[in-house]
């Protein structure tokens, strides 16, 4: 079964993200970059060379790091606090939670090559927890930008924004889906294809795959509806209904654990509504730490490929 | 368990060990040499094949691998889950590589499996993963997990009475996270004098030079500082690792501060930090082997 997306251009979001931070950072100096030895691996080697007073290297030291950047921001500063997913979220779990969700400090949590971007590096570098941990923080944004132009726009956001966000920043190269001038919103999905009879909701590196699963089903004659879930807190409750109400099942696929991440949220929002308006869900996602394998190989064996979401939504609508 | 004990190996690594108790302090030195070498041939195979890790790290713990499980660890790698055996943990998890080689060498798994290495569904990930690898004791990858676990082990010998020991090596750059320290504080609290925590004093890190990143200097002071018997050595002398092994004498956990060089036997490798993960081209694989034949 082919994964790779048929489409011309994939792109490694960091790269976006590490462009927009330096231009912003030119005119703002309030914008810092916080990090624990990961320089190269977050990108930030242009940024320190042109700002090296502000970017603050901790070393490899998390829970540091993530207090050390809710200190900056308590004092004015606009911290991005970068490191690999897991390190930032796992290993500093307590200090995202107290120094920035609780304190209210607007920090810029920064997961770099989130989900499993480091394939055969294995569990512990994997980043599929973080949908389930953070999404148990009150007053946390979590915003998962599916391509390039969502990155930039989700940066310029962060500046903007009076409240602490964790912002997942893709490695593992993805294609441009966000239709041009499109503009991300916080605490919106962003529909992508208008349909009646199936909702795909993908976020991150599955939104693409959930567009290519869209034009699978076409084919078979059906009318499909696709939600790119770019921000996963708050919550899009309203589409999550309208998706009930308007089509006959709800998909959802992501790149995380199915334990609390983006489909439970969707089930919660599903399983709460009137009998009449409920809907058969299905969630796609980690069921499992992962074996060995490259990120591809990893996507597949979980059944995160378009042939797996188009045939969860054959199986929603035909067994309910 | 995926992988099982390679019985005809484990015989060799059993010859090997009664080579060095008769040689004498110049042929095993030699002998050891000829086995660190071996490993690092194997590490350069296997990151060939794969396509990525760490070279430079792993050849700067590869002689200390060495001499632990030639002659220092109490194991059995015909029965690896011993009771009061000798407990290894690598808290520097991403050097696995290293690890792997040095354990297909005594026989928990045969050599043949050393070119899975990151392979899809193979045993070896690119961490070190205890309920696939015969041989791994816990699993790590994220920096900073390894000496509290050993700290555990420690304190779980004591209780048992067993007198096994523990050793625990980690990168300095690893020391930069708060849980080792928090560690070290268990350790000499509870006097574990079967406990013994290596620190791989390569000075680099995964971007740049320790000093230069956080500084860890004066680690030595430090180190005493926080209770335990301190020794120096030279992380790449075979006799030197022997002797910085042996049982405390102090009734406190010992500190090993190995000096070691990053990507040690291969010229182009040394001391570079672009070494931490980068891939040798196919003319580099070459001028490697060679230079570790
Ligand atoms: C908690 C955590 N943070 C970051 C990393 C990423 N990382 C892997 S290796 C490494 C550098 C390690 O340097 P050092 O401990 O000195 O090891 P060595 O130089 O011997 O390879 C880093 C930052 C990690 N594995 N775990």
């Amino acid at each position: 079964m082919s994964t790779t997306t048929t489409t011309p251009g994939l792109y490694d979001n960091r790269t976006a993200f590490a462009d927009e931070l330096i231009q912003l950072a030119r005119t703002d100096d309030r914008i810092v970059a916080v990090c624990n030895d990961s320089v190269g691996s977050s990108n930030l080697v242009a940024f320190r060379d042109e700002f090296p007073d502000r970017l603050i290297n901790v070393g490899i030291a998390e829970q540091n790091m993530v207090g050390v950047g809710a200190g900056l921001a308590s004092a004015g500063y606009i911290p991005f606090v970068c490191a690999a997913g897991p390190f930032l979220t796992g290993r500093s779990l307590e200090q995202v939670k107290a120094d920035v969700a609780y304190s209210q400090h607007p920090v810029i949590l920064c997961g770099m090559s989130p989900g499993m971007a480091y394939g055969e590096l294995g569990p512990t570098h994997h980043s599929v927890e973080d949908f389930s941990w953070l999404r148990a923080l009150p007053g946390l944004d979590i915003v998962v930008p599916a391509d390039r132009l969502q990155t930039r726009q989700a940066v310029q956001q962060a500046v903007a924004s009076p409240r602490p966000m964790y912002i997942r920043v893709g490695r593992h190269k993805v294609p441009d889906v966000s239709p041009a001038g499109s503009v991300l919103e916080r605490g919106h999905f962003q529909t992508l294809r208008e349909g009646t009879d199936v909702t795909l909701i993908g976020t991150g590196t599955l939104v693409s795959r959930a567009v290519e699963a869209a034009e699978l089903l076409a084919a078979d004659g059906l009318s499909v509806r696709v939600l790119n879930a770019a921000y996963i807190a708050p919550l899009d409750v309203a589409s999550i209904v309208a998706a009930a109400e308007e089509t006959g099942a709800i998909i959802t696929a992501e790149e995380g654990n199915v334990a609390g991440g983006l489909g439970a949220a969707v089930a919660s929002v599903v399983s709460q509504l009137g009998r009449d308006a409920r809907v058969p869900v299905r969630i796609l996602g980690l069921t499992e730490f992962a074996p060995t394998g490259s990120t591809d190989f990893l996507l597949d064996h979980f059944g995160l490929t378009p042939a797996h979401l188009a045939a969860a939504a054959r199986d929603a609508r035909t067994n309910g | 368990m995926l992988l099982g004990t390679d019985v005809t190996q484990v015989e060799a690594w059993r010859k090997l060990q009664e080579k060095l108790t008769a040689a004498s302090v110049t042929d095993r030195s030699a002998l050891l040499h000829r086995r660190a070498n071996d490993t690092r041939s194997d590490v350069v195979r296997m990151i060939d094949h794969a396509g990525q890790g760490h070279i430079g790290g792993d050849f700067s713990v590869t002689d200390i691998l060495t001499v632990l499980f030639n002659g220092v660890l109490r194991i059995d790698p015909n029965d690896p889950q011993k009771a009061g055996r000798d407990r290894f943990v690598l808290s520097k998890g991403h050097c696995a590589a290293a690890l792997y080689a040095t354990l297909a060498s005594c026989g928990y798994f045969s050599p043949d499996e050393l070119l899975t290495f990151m392979g899809p569904l193979s045993a070896l990930n690119g961490h070190p993963n205890r309920n696939k690898v015969p041989g791994v004791e816990t699993n790590t990858g994220p920096l900073g997990h390894g000496l509290p676990v050993a700290v555990g082990q420690a304190l779980a010998a004591k209780l048992a009475g067993n007198g096994a020991r523990v050793f625990a090596v980690m990168g300095d750059g690893e020391m930069q996270e708060g849980s080792n320290w928090e560690a070290l504080m268990t350790g000499a609290h509870y006097g574990l004098d079967n406990l013994t925590a290596v620190v791989d004093r390569n000075r680099l890190q995964q971007g740049a030079r320790t000093e230069d990143t956080s500084s860890l200097d004066p680690l030595d002071e430090k180190l005493l500082a926080f209770g335990w018997e301190l020794r120096i050595i030279d992380g790449h002398d075979y006799e030197q690792l022997a002797a910085a092994f042996k049982p405390s004498s102090t009734g406190k956990p010992v500190a090993v501060i190995a000096n070691t060089t990053k990507g040690k036997g291969v010229s182009f490798i040394e001391d570079r930090v672009e070494w931490h993960h980068k891939v040798p081209s196919t003319e580099q694989v070459v001028l490697a082997l060679e230079e570790l034949a």
